[in-house]
């Protein structure tokens, strides 16, 4: 374990105030029943992410990013410390698209603006640019069964983008739960460029959840990894100055050292997990 | 699209040829059929059925194994329904039979749907009424009949109480299942985008379960016609009018076998008309615009 924490760089909160967090966890942690048989998901977990920054939550099966998702996504509340989001909804993506298969695209886009009220002429507006936005405009007629994967992927990233347009005030906020997981390797490496073409559009904060290192490291200005049952922060890498995207991640001979270096962190933290 | 360690990086206006590309290459191709090959399907193989059914009954006439006053010929039966027709007596018979069912039938969506949801929806609501409800189904509402008249002496009361009685359970059922196939996503996602609970049943949660829902309203219609019909059979008074059951047993009381065979016609007739006019391409719309008509 102690491998993992000297490879850690930690730019933390010193650089802070310049710009505000989009969300901020304290001492959080999370457990599921009580007496002998709980499971903690969570334990003490600290984490900020600042406005229209990206970051990627990396960790094995049960490190409990999804339980930190819901946390942060306000579908869940911890056990022990707090959650501060700035945002009034945060947007929220999962694995599977998750369209309602009677709706057309833009009606599935339009939802989260429906669910806060506002009039269909301007529900429609925002459809509108924002299937543009993910490059679907002149789709949006079309019922999710009549897209293909990647395409349905990108209405359910429009609609996410929704959320942060329903005139609620705050800092936009991204959670995206390994939203590529299930998606083949062309159109995952496609969306992927199109997820950070759309964030630097749109200056969003990311959270995003991944086991895929690679992933990680493409995406990501600050990589995150978690340890699994329970989870906790156990190393952070800065790839990237926090620009809002303006400069590309680590390529070449640095991305792959870097790669090879959280993944050896991942890996210590898994097998850690056989020895008792 | 020059490879490197970290993944394949697509130059920006590269990635756009690459992603309609692949948009053109994965969206599913709808194949249509003709209408007319559709329709040609889906209409000859029953008419031919239907046909057959005749010739057989046709040929068992002639074969005169049953004397006439048990099996008529199938002209005599035509003839029967041909009479009720010039007199203009079928009009109303159809018409007082229908609107009871039509309207009990309403009615029992308006009771079954608040009912069924709240059923679906509250686990211990569910576990104490949700096996009655069900079991419910299997009692033949003709059961029902005896309890009714009791209760509100030969008046529509009856007839419209035994047809709720029979088709509200079966309506809650459907409704019930539907809601417990919708996919969990759905409902999370309803959460996620900051829906409360009546948002996310009136946004999510009912239009999600609506297939299972109108196959329950099938059904519902199923029983409540069946449950008219019992009730009609069994009550008989001049208050209640005359019916299709209340012909039916007419019929059976002067011994006129092809009036009571034109009668259990007419009545399948309603039944399946109903069905195929209004259940049927609700359904099918329903289902095609979620890409689920293989089935129909």
């Amino acid at each position: 374990m102690t491998a993992v924490t000297d490879a850690t760089t930690s730019p933390q909160d010193a650089d802070v105030p310049e710009r505000e967090f989009a969300v901020r966890l304290r001492g959080v942690s999370r457990s599921f029943g009580v007496g002998p048989r709980a499971v903690v998901a969570l334990d003490g977990v600290d984490l900020a992410v600042r406005a229209g920054e990206f970051v990627c939550l990396l960790g094995a099966s049960g490190c409990g990013k999804s339980t930190l998702l819901n946390l942060v996504a306000g579908l869940d509340e911890p056990t022990t410390g707090s959650v501060d989001v700035a945002t009034g909804r945060p947007a929220v993506m999962f694995q599977e698209p998750g369209l309602m298969p009677w709706l057309s695209a833009r009606r599935n886009v339009e939802l989260p603006l429906r669910v806060a009220g506002l009039g269909r002429a301007e529900r429609r507006a925002v459809a509108e640019e924002l299937l543009d936005l993910v490059r679907l405009g002149g789709q949006g007629s079309r019922r999710p069964h009549q897209l293909s994967g990647g395409m349905r992927q990108r209405v359910a990233l429009a609609r996410a983008l929704a959320c942060t347009r329903t005139g609620a005030t705050g800092l936009p906020l991204l959670l995206m739960d390994e939203p590529f997981g299930a998606l083949d390797a062309i159109t995952r490496d496609i969306l992927q460029a199109e997820l950070l073409r759309v964030w630097r559009a749109t200056g969003t904060a990311v959270v995003f959840v991944t086991h895929d290192v690679r992933e990680a490291v493409r995406l990501a200005e600050r990589v995150v990894l978690l340890s699994s049952r329970p989870g906790r922060v156990v190393g952070e890498w800065r790839l990237r100055p926090g620009d809002g995207g303006g400069t590309a991640g680590p390529t070449g001979a640095a991305g792959a050292e870097v790669t090879e270096e959280i993944t050896a962190a991942l890996r210590e933290v898994i097998s850690s997990h056989g020895r008792h | 699209m020059a490879g490197t360690e970290t993944g394949s990086r697509v130059e920006p206006d590269g990635l756009a040829d690459v992603a309609a590309g692949l948009d053109a290459l994965d969206t599913p191709v709808e194949r249509g059929t003709p209408w007319w090959r559709a329709a040609l399907t889906r209409v000859v193989p029953p008419v031919v059925a239907v046909l057959a059914v005749v010739a057989v009954w046709q040929a068992l006439w002639a074969a005169a194994i049953w004397p006439e006053f048990k099996l008529p010929a199938p002209a005599a039966v035509g003839e029967h329904v041909g009479d009720l027709v010039r007199g203009g007596e079928i009009w109303s018979v159809l018409w007082v039979s229908v609107h009871r069912a039509i309207l009990g039938f309403l009615t029992a969506v308006i009771i079954a749907t608040p009912l069924g949801l709240l059923v679906a929806r509250l686990p211990l609501l569910r576990n104490a009424v949700g096996p009655l409800v069900t079991g419910l189904q299997s009692l033949p509402s003709v059961a029902w009949v005896p309890a009714a008249i009791l209760w509100f002496g030969l008046t529509p009361a009856t007839i419209y109480a035994v047809v709720l009685l029979g088709s509200v359970p079966s309506i809650m059922n459907g409704l019930m299942s539907g809601v417990d196939q919708v996919p969990p996503l759905l409902t999370r996602v309803g959460r996620a985008v900051g829906a409360g609970p009546f948002t996310s049943a009136r946004l999510v949660l009912l239009p999600a379960a609506l297939p299972g829902y109108l196959a329950g309203c099938k059904q519902g219609w199923a029983f409540s016609w069946r449950s008219l019909m019992a009730a009609e059979l069994i009550a008989n008074s001049p208050q209640l009018g005359v019916g299709l059951g209340q012909t039916l047993d007419q019929a059976r009381a002067l011994n006129s076998m092809s009036g009571v065979i034109a009668a259990i016609l007419l009545i399948l007739l309603v039944g399946i008309s109903i069905e195929l006019l209004v259940f049927r391409p609700v359904e099918r719309r329903v289902l095609r615009g979620r890409g689920l008509a293989g089935a129909l």
